[in-house]
């Protein structure tokens, strides 16, 4: 073996990630999400033919870790925003990077109406059923009794509302093509994050509608836990309220096995 | 009763205040660095039979206390810059409307998303409507602490009083601020005076109608008129401010807020140096002290505005001093704070300069 | 009489407690004082302060350009803080954790070994109970039975902390009272 390839690259930052420490706080989920979305627009080539709109939330830093355009939002507008630009640049793959705040409390209108316009545009919908950047307090997506800062005594249907399954909800409008829930707490999981990213930028490329991808996220440092402890309470809990799947998929792809 | 004395943040003394002042409802979003208001009120609220609720947006939470007035309640919200921006269109409903609400801003950094530090960028937004139309809100600026716990009194008796949404107008330092605090005595909700406007079912009488649309323009002009009389009337009897050593003072500083404070401890030290100087401070903004800060702009005095903003504020101070005295200003944008010692220093200069009338320092 | 203090260190060192203690404590004996945290996104880098000034008389600004004293609990706090310090001011520092001297030459400094200190009185997580005793001991702020009202009225519904914490002070004070 000759000295130039002892030494082979196995592991980097995908091209489409910037080569920069985040800021999220450790086993948050956020970072595994950014991983994925910059793998699969690697392997598409799409780098600098994309365009995303990232959140008002913790995530709201992406334009410094994602290696492509980005615009900010308001808290809420990113799919507002998003079709506009795709009305402008068609051919460009167009991505939303939205926590449960973002996308299903202030901009679940936004939300419902690109979506039902059947834009052709991606989201990647982080859901870690808090408010992360705030400080913990309710979501739209806290599951009943799970405790926030404003709600001390744990979410109770009467006073605070049920959680929200916007994916579910979503996937009623004809402009919707492909929504799955993943989540991001196993290798396995993550895996299957992955192909379901995969398959929306490609429903997207093909002008089929509307797609969404849903991660369940941990948030170790509002949900008080562990990182662990925190992918157990999703595997354990979380899915009970937002179960794993394909919530719609009318693209007519063939998976491959 | 008056309180004990308690040591308590900023956001929890308004929260506190408002539940002894009578308030039941509350209706918010989150946003830094006003969240331990929401927080404290979440469970405050339940504890005395009122109700709190986190609302899918600003611009939700706002519609919901239009609701509750229009029921009848005293109601409020709270939020932050980019908050407040997006409750605007509600402010000039219920203006227009006719009901009564207090809405709490805890400034931060902007434009836009800016950031989460203490600024004061909003005065424009406050005092010049923000909403559309021909409306006014009044705004009142404590310096925090003990004058926090009591404005919040005074704003819901404004907003019952005169129908009209309030302004309190806080900063992110103020917020967070801790401070002993003593609450006035509270008030029983059931003590307030009736309201003869309010929904609550026409049983026994006629059906009434809240609305802001009135399409004939002479019926739109005359209730305009009958808003301005309204507005005239709150800035003849309701201007407030407060005064530091303005006896003998050569120089005057204007300054509101947090920046009020700054700026007295840079009075203390001016004077530790032998310089004549007071302070001004506006308690409301809108209505402007402006007649109370002409007059004490004369005999050669120099009025020196400070602001954490790039100059707000001072647009009144001119509007109110004209040509009497020579102003000068020092404003720091963005979320940082001088110390005391960058306001005397702006007061040296200020003091140094000839005093050509009209003269500004820009800094 | 006006007094100000910039309590530094990492977030978990007990930092905004300590201001905390003193704030208490001196509101119970009616003196003026105002408590301003550092929060939001210079907590997420993992360090906290807090500036706590006390008077007698009204209090003005809760910012301070020139506290008198400085408590220091890790290096980068130092860093930053100690040219801030008022000339003939004190400096706090936590010897178990920083080996550097200050620059300055016109402070006061206390080196107060906290871990040590408070491994004496059964656990390191008394660190800052041990600084606090020793600030107030040096300065004369609060007396040791203030310091322990303070502590306990900044814990109220925390009880189980209470006497470890006591501890805590107590070995503050003996430390500069005793010199050892
Ligand atoms: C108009 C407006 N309202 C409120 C906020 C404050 N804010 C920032 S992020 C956020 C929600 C964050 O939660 P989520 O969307 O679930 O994202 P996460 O931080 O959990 O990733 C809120 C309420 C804001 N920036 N702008
Ligand atoms: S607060 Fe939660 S969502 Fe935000 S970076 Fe930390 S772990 Fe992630």
């Amino acid at each position: 073996m000759s000295a130039e390839v002892a030494y082979q690259k196995v592991f980097g930052y995908p091209e489409s990630l910037k080569p920069a420490q985040t800021h999220y706080c450790p086993g948050c989920g956020h970072s595994i999400a950014h991983r994925l979305v910059a793998e699969c627009l690697d392997e598409l080539g799409m780098r600098e033919k994309t365009i995303g709109v990232p959140p008002v939330g913790c995530a709201v830093l992406a334009y410094n870790y994602f290696n492509f355009d980005m615009v900010e939002a308001p808290h809420g507008r990113a799919l507002a925003v998003a079709t506009g630009i795709k009305r402008v640049h068609p051919d460009k793959l167009v991505l939303t990077y939205q926590g449960d705040g973002d996308l299903a409390a202030i901009g679940t209108a936004e939300t419902i109406h690109a979506a039902n316009r059947g834009e052709k545009i991606t989201t990647i919908f982080i859901n870690n059923a808090i408010y992360g950047m705030t400080g913990g307090q309710m979501a739209p997506t806290t599951t009943l009794g799970q405790v926030a800062t404003t709600a001390p005594g744990g979410r109770e249907p009467e006073r605070h509302g049920r959680p929200i399954d916007i994916s579910r909800m979503l996937a009623v409008s004809d402009g919707t093509v492909y929504i799955e829930r993943c989540s991001l707490t196993s290798v396995k999981n993550i895996r299957k994050a992955k192909k379901a990213i995969m398959k929306a930028f490609r429903a997207q490329l093909d002008g089929l509608g509307f797609t969404l991808v849903e991660l369940l996220s941990p948030c170790p440092t509002n949900w008080k836990m562990t990182p662990k402890a925190a992918w157990e309470w999703i595997d354990t809990e979380m899915v009970k309220t937002y179960p794993l799947g394909v919530i719609k998929d009318n693209t007519g792809y063939e998976d491959k096995k | 009763m008056p309180s004990e004395k308690m040591l308590m943040r900023g956001s929890n003394v308004v929260g506190e205040a408002a539940v002894r002042a009578g308030c039941r409802y509350y209706f918010g979003y989150p946003i830094t660095p006003q969240n331990e208001l929401p927080e404290y009120l979440s469970w405050r609220l339940p504890e005395v039979g009122g109700t709190f609720i986190q609302a899918e947006s600003e611009i939700a939470s706002i519609n919901m206390v239009m609701g509750a007035a229009a029921a009848g309640a005293r109601v409020m919200t709270s939020s932050s810059s980019p908050g407040i921006a997006l409750k605007q269109e509600g402010i000039s409903y219920m203006a227009g409307q006719e009901l009564p609400c207090v809405v709490a801003n805890m400034m931060r950094g902007g434009p836009g998303l800016g950031n989460i530090a203490p600024s004061a960028a909003d005065y424009f937004q406050a005092t010049r409507g923000g909403g559309n139309g021909d409306y006014r809100t009044p705004t009142l600026a404590p310096a925090g602490g003990q004058e926090l716990a009591e404005m919040v009194f005074v704003a819901f008796d404004l907003a019952d009083t005169y129908r009209t949404p309030v302004m309190l107008l806080g900063d992110g330092l103020m917020g967070q601020v801790m401070e002993p605090v003593v609450f006035p005595d509270p008030i029983d909700p059931a003590s307030l005076p009736q309201k003869d406007y309010i929904l609550d079912g026409c049983e026994g009488r006629d059906p009434r109608a809240i609305y802001s649309l009135i399409l004939d323009p002479p019926a739109l002009m005359e209730h305009n008129l009958k808003l301005q009389a309204k507005y005239d009337l709150i800035a003849e009897k309701e201007v407030r401010y407060d005064t530091v050593e303005l006896d003998d003072a050569e120089i005057i500083v204007v300054a509101y807020g947090t920046a009020a404070r700054i700026a007295e401890e840079a009075v203390h030290e001016l004077r530790a140096q032998g310089h004549a100087a007071g302070i001004f401070r506006p308690i409301t903004l809108w209505p402007y002290p402006k007649q109370q800060l002409r007059e004490l702009a004369r005999d050669g005095r120099k009025v020196a505005v400070f602001e954490l903003s790039l100059g707000q504020m001072v647009e009144d101070v001119i509007l109110s001093v004209g040509e009497r005295a020579p102003i000068y200003f020092y404003g720091v944008p963005g979320g940082v704070i001088p110390t005391p010692a960058d306001v005397t220093d702006f007061l040296h200069s200020a003091l140094a300069d000839d005093g050509k009338v009209g003269r500004r320092i820009e800094v | 009489m006006i007094a100000r203090t910039t309590f530094a260190g990492f977030g978990g060192q007990g930092v905004l407690l300590m201001g905390y203690v003193l704030s208490h404590g001196a509101m119970l004996k009616d003196l003026n004082v105002t408590y301003f945290p550092s929060y939001g996104a210079e907590m997420r880098g993992g360090t906290a302060n807090c500036t706590v000034t006390l008077s007698d008389r009204k209090i003005a600004s809760p910012v301070a350009s020139h506290p008198e004293y400085l408590v220091a609990m890790n290096y980068p706090s130092l860093a930053k803080f100690e040219p801030l310090v008022a000339p003939n001011g004190t400096i706090f520092l936590n010897s178990s954790l920083v080996e550097e001297d200050p620059q300055r030459d016109d402070v006061k400094v206390v080196k107060v070994p906290t871990v040590e200190l408070a491994r004496e009185v059964g656990s390191e997580r008394a660190g800052n109970m041990v600084m606090i005793g020793a600030v107030c001991a040096e300065t004369g702020l609060l007396s040791l039975e203030e310091t322990i009202a303070g502590m306990k009225a900044a814990l109220k519904g925390k009880e189980k902390f209470f006497e470890l914490n006591q501890k805590g002070i107590e070995r503050g004070f003996s430390f500069i009272k005793e010199g050892k």
